[in-house]
């Protein structure tokens, strides 16, 4: 039986796609998952539109000049950010400064020295004290770090380091030091998390290559594996930062929150998350509230664009390497 | 709960059918017949202008060497094709009498009166053995009485000659069987819908020799009263248990067209193209 | 003259090499010492510390007066259960379906922004979800309330499941949905009955992860569930947690308050850490915690 051409008659070929085709429970299935999603986008946006709201009266009453103010004093309604800023970039920095290479050297150790069920332990350990909750983390560093370091590590500093400003005045224990310490043990796991599995999308001819070419092990990482990562590692360290910046409860129990500035870590300090946990209940005034979201808004906006400057990263690696992330 | 998914399909397929017109009806002599049938995955055209006419009750191998497109040929019978992100269809395909790609036609009515078993076995993995047969009405939404669709799991299960393998362990799950008796599973299943065409995509390509040995068996069994279009690499197969072969060969620009259809001990001894001879004699693909 | 030196040449620098090699090697195994170590000690020192004030009283009774010795916080631990059941009820339809709809539909310009808005979420910091919370619930019902700080959980708590949904249902296999499709089967009826089975165990992954997250969650309860000293008294009243009630004994001057804390934070850990442990004993294959 011939078949009958069908091209005397041209017609528009039904082309439909999933969407196109899908019956009426199909779309209406569809239209409900798609509804959660935009719930969550929607989410997203009343948080951004909520702090910026709360912002507006302290925004207009104190202009930019609110990020520069040195004075916090709401007996007085002066309300100056700049003690906050300073203590949350400063002990962020310093927990980047000691987690940076640990995390790195662990991810390194896993990825490229252990054997791989040594090295499932140990990611199963790292992942496990990132699931610590930091009010845990904040008792121990009250109760243990804190005499530890008023006793033996921070003498020692300024025996070591005699007149030099980054140790000076009395040894508290809290101050700039033990909040960068007890972050620096809460980031540590999300760099080693990122970094290894930015490592390990590195292809395996990759390092055969250049062992082959007679590299050591060592070699062969610094050569071979990290050029490929780097932008994912940077990725990771941006989101470890992210994630000391906006760090709460940990650092108030550890940085003895007193708005100055000071150059020595082993002053007392204070962070923008940690002004809002003691203060934001207390704060009895409209502007008082205000200043404080604005607080939280500049918080909010910094640890977004290290989320997203972070991701960007990240799956830059996943895209060079040639693993794209779906 | 969702009426429309009780609905029996010939409901819908009665409704779409005033849609193709008296003038384009389709010969009922052919229980599958596809015109000037093209399929695309985004931008690349993987089959163009095939068209072939199925006869009922037959069995109808499809052959060719590997990315020629006679998997998407069959996908395209199924509307299984259009599942695929960005993938489109061009040209008409008819089952019976229905132009499934007729605008009102749901694809999810044409599936039902359609089967299809794939490559590799995949019953349910959370569902038992009983389940997985079950599936296609139940999941459908019908009320079958507990006893009729007890006697239907057991008819369905004998049609795929895997009843006296698993009459005591029909409450195991699915993926506990082997490799060969999940395949005759996926038959079975199939099977249970119903359908007046049955599609097999290389459906022995995992198997072990016994179990296609069965599986070639059971084919020639059915195709007393189901139509069974088969696709598959291997040409032995082809020969042993088909009586119609279409030859499916993708040209320099990667494009699967329909070289040869013919009775298959044509096709094999005297092929017409010198395409179909070169292949059939292992000078390519 | 020439010749010897060449043969030396290569193995003197492969010998300065492997030194070189070594001291990475030593370097990067006493990295790995140093991150595992205050794990170690912190989870050692809540265990001792910890074991000493557990008790009975500690979970069934209500905080004694300042100065008289005993009592305990049974009225945080049942406030923290009513929290996270509030959290729940909120993240979990709303993770699910978004899970859902990244994994299922996904695939366009609005899943990659969906998709990449989630992953931001994460890193919120909790804080200024709680000021979120607090705006939008505590300021509007004039009061501290059990829902504002289950909202403020369930905020947290949405990316994780919603991420672990969307894995855990692409790794259903194509082929499974294939054949439920190629039976006539809805794909709605796909994916509730055929799909979303199949990839039950990583939901549940999912959610018991957002519990683990949420459970020692302090700063967004800070001006939400604000703490109390008293048995709970409905969602609309202020309501006690263990992480808040350990944060105030912490930081109060009293030794009875303090092992107190210790004990909570023991219970605590426990139960974080076993969770953690379950996820992992449940999937084999090891998931991301971590992002």
């Amino acid at each position: 039986m011939a078949t009958t051409a069908p091209e005397s008659r041209p017609r528009r070929p039904p082309t439909r796609g999933l969407l196109g085709g899908a019956s009426v429970p199909d779309a209406a299935f569809r239209a409900v998952a798609l509804a959660f999603g935009a719930l969550v986008l929607a989410l997203i946006a009343a948080m951004v539109a909520v702090m910026v709201q709360g912002s507006v009266h302290a925004i207009q009453r104190f202009g930019l000049g609110f990020l520069s103010g040195t004075l916090w004093s709401p007996n007085d309604r002066i309300f100056g950010a700049l003690p906050f800023i300073y203590g949350t970039v400063v002990s962020s920095l310093l927990a980047l400064l000691i987690a940076t290479p640990i995390g790195l050297g662990v991810a390194i150790f896993l990825v490229e020295m252990a054997p791989h069920h040594v090295s499932n332990a140990i990611s199963v350990l790292v992942e496990l004290l990132a699931a610590i909750p930091s009010v845990l983390l904040g008792l121990w560093g009250i109760f243990v770090m804190v005499p530890f370091l008023q006793r033996t590590v921070e003498p020692a500093l300024q025996a070591v380091f005699p007149g030099v400003p980054l140790f000076e005045g009395a040894p508290y224990g809290v101050g700039l030091l033990a909040a960068g310490l007890i972050l620096a043990i809460m980031i540590v796991p999300t760099i080693v998390a990122i970094s290894r599995d930015v490592m390990a999308t590195v292809p395996v001819a990759q390092r055969e290559a250049m062992l082959a070419l007679g590299a050591t092990p060592w070699e062969t990482t610094r050569r071979a594996v990290l050029p490929y990562a780097t932008s994912g590692i940077l990725g990771a360290v941006v989101l470890g930062l992210g994630r000391a910046l906006g760090e709460t409860m940990a650092v108030t129990m550890v940085i003895g929150n007193r708005p100055v500035i000071s150059p020595s870590l082993l002053e007392p300090s204070y962070t923008m998350a940690s002004v809002l946990a003691n203060e934001f209940t207390d704060a009895t005034y409209d502007l008082y509230v205000s200043a404080l979201i604005e607080i939280g808004l500049v918080l909010f906006g910094i640890t977004i664009l290290m989320n997203v400057a972070a991701r960007l990263l990240v799956r830059r690696t996943a895209r060079v390497s040639g693993r794209g992330e779906r | 709960m969702d009426r429309t998914g009780a609905r029996p399909p010939e409901a819908l397929l009665e409704a779409a059918a005033p849609a193709r017109g008296a003038a384009v009806a389709a010969p009922a002599a052919s229980a599958v017949r596809i015109d000037s049938l093209g399929a695309w995955y985004g931008a690349r055209k993987a089959i163009e202008g095939i068209s072939l006419a199925i006869a009922p009750r037959t069995v109808t191998a499809v052959i060719g060497p590997s990315g020629c497109g006679k998997s998407t040929l069959i996908r395209c019978v199924d509307r299984l094709h259009e599942v695929t992100p960005g993938a489109r269809v061009e040209g008409r395909v008819h089952v019976g009498d229905v132009d499934i790609y007729a605008p009102g036609t749901d694809p999810v009515a044409v599936r039902s009166m359609v089967g299809m078993v794939f490559q590799k076995p995949n019953p349910f993995p959370t569902m038992s053995v009983y389940e997985n047969v079950a599936a296609g009405p139940r999941l459908r939404g019908s009320r079958i009485p507990r006893g009729a669709l007890d006697d239907l799991v057991e008819r369905n299960l004998r049609r795929a000659a895997l009843w006296d393998e698993v009459k005591d362990k029909l409450g195991r799950p699915g993926a506990d069987l082997s490799g060969g008796q999940q395949q005759r599973l996926c038959i079975a299943r199939a099977l249970a819908t119903d359908p007046a065409v049955l599609l097999m995509d290389e459906p022995c390509s995992a198997l072990d020799p016994i179990s296609t040995y069965r599986i070639e068996e059971l084919m020639r069994e059915l195709a007393g009263d189901v139509t069974i279009v088969i696709v598959t690499h291997n040409m032995q197969q082809a020969s042993r248990v088909s009586e119609w072969t279409a030859f499916v060969l993708a040209g320099d620009d990667g494009i699967g067209r329909l070289v040869e259809f013919d009775a298959t001990e044509q096709l094999f001894t005297k092929p017409a193209d010198p395409r179909t001879e070169a292949y059939i004699t292992g000078r390519f693909g | 003259m020439a010749s010897p030196a060449l043969a030396v040449r290569p193995a003197l620098a492969l010998g300065r090499r492997r030194v070189v090699d070594r001291a990475m090697s030593v370097l990067f195994v006493a990295a790995t010492v140093a991150a595992v170590t205050p794990l170690l000690l912190v989870v050692g020192y809540i265990a001792v510390q910890g074991a000493h004030g557990l008790s009975i009283a500690l979970v069934t009774q209500l905080p004694a007066p300042v100065g008289e010795p005993g009592g305990g916080m049974g009225n945080a631990f049942v406030g923290s259960a009513i929290l996270i059941a509030v959290a729940s009820a909120i993240a979990l339809p709303v993770g699910i379906l978004s899970g859902v709809y990244l994994s299922e539909f996904g695939g366009g310009r609005f899943g990659d922004v969906l998709r990449f808005f989630t992953d931001v979420l994460t890193g919120v910091p909790s804080i200024v979800v709680g000021i979120v919370a607090y705006t939008i619930l505590v300021v509007p019902l004039r009061s501290f309330s059990a829902l504002s700080g289950g909202f403020a959980l369930s905020i947290i708590m949405i990316p994780t499941v919603a991420r672990t949904t969307e894995e855990a249902l692409k790794r259903v296999p194509l082929t499974i949905r294939e054949a439920s499709l190629a039976l006539g089967v809805h794909e709605w009826t796909t994916i509730l009955r055929v799909v979303i089975p199949t990839g039950l165990a990583g939901i549940v992954t999912g959610a018991m992860l957002g519990i683990a997250r949420i459970s020692g969650e302090t700063a967004p309860l800070l001006f939400t569930a604000f703490g109390s000293a008293f048995w709970q008294q409905g969602l609309l009243k202020p309501i006690a947690a263990v992480p808040l009630q350990i944060f105030q004994y912490a930081i109060s001057p009293y030794t009875d308050w303090h092992e107190q804390a210790w004990a909570a934070a023991l219970i605590l850990m426990l139960l974080v850490l076993g969770l953690n442990v379950a996820i992992r004993a449940v999937t084999r294959t090891g998931f991301r915690t971590v992002r």
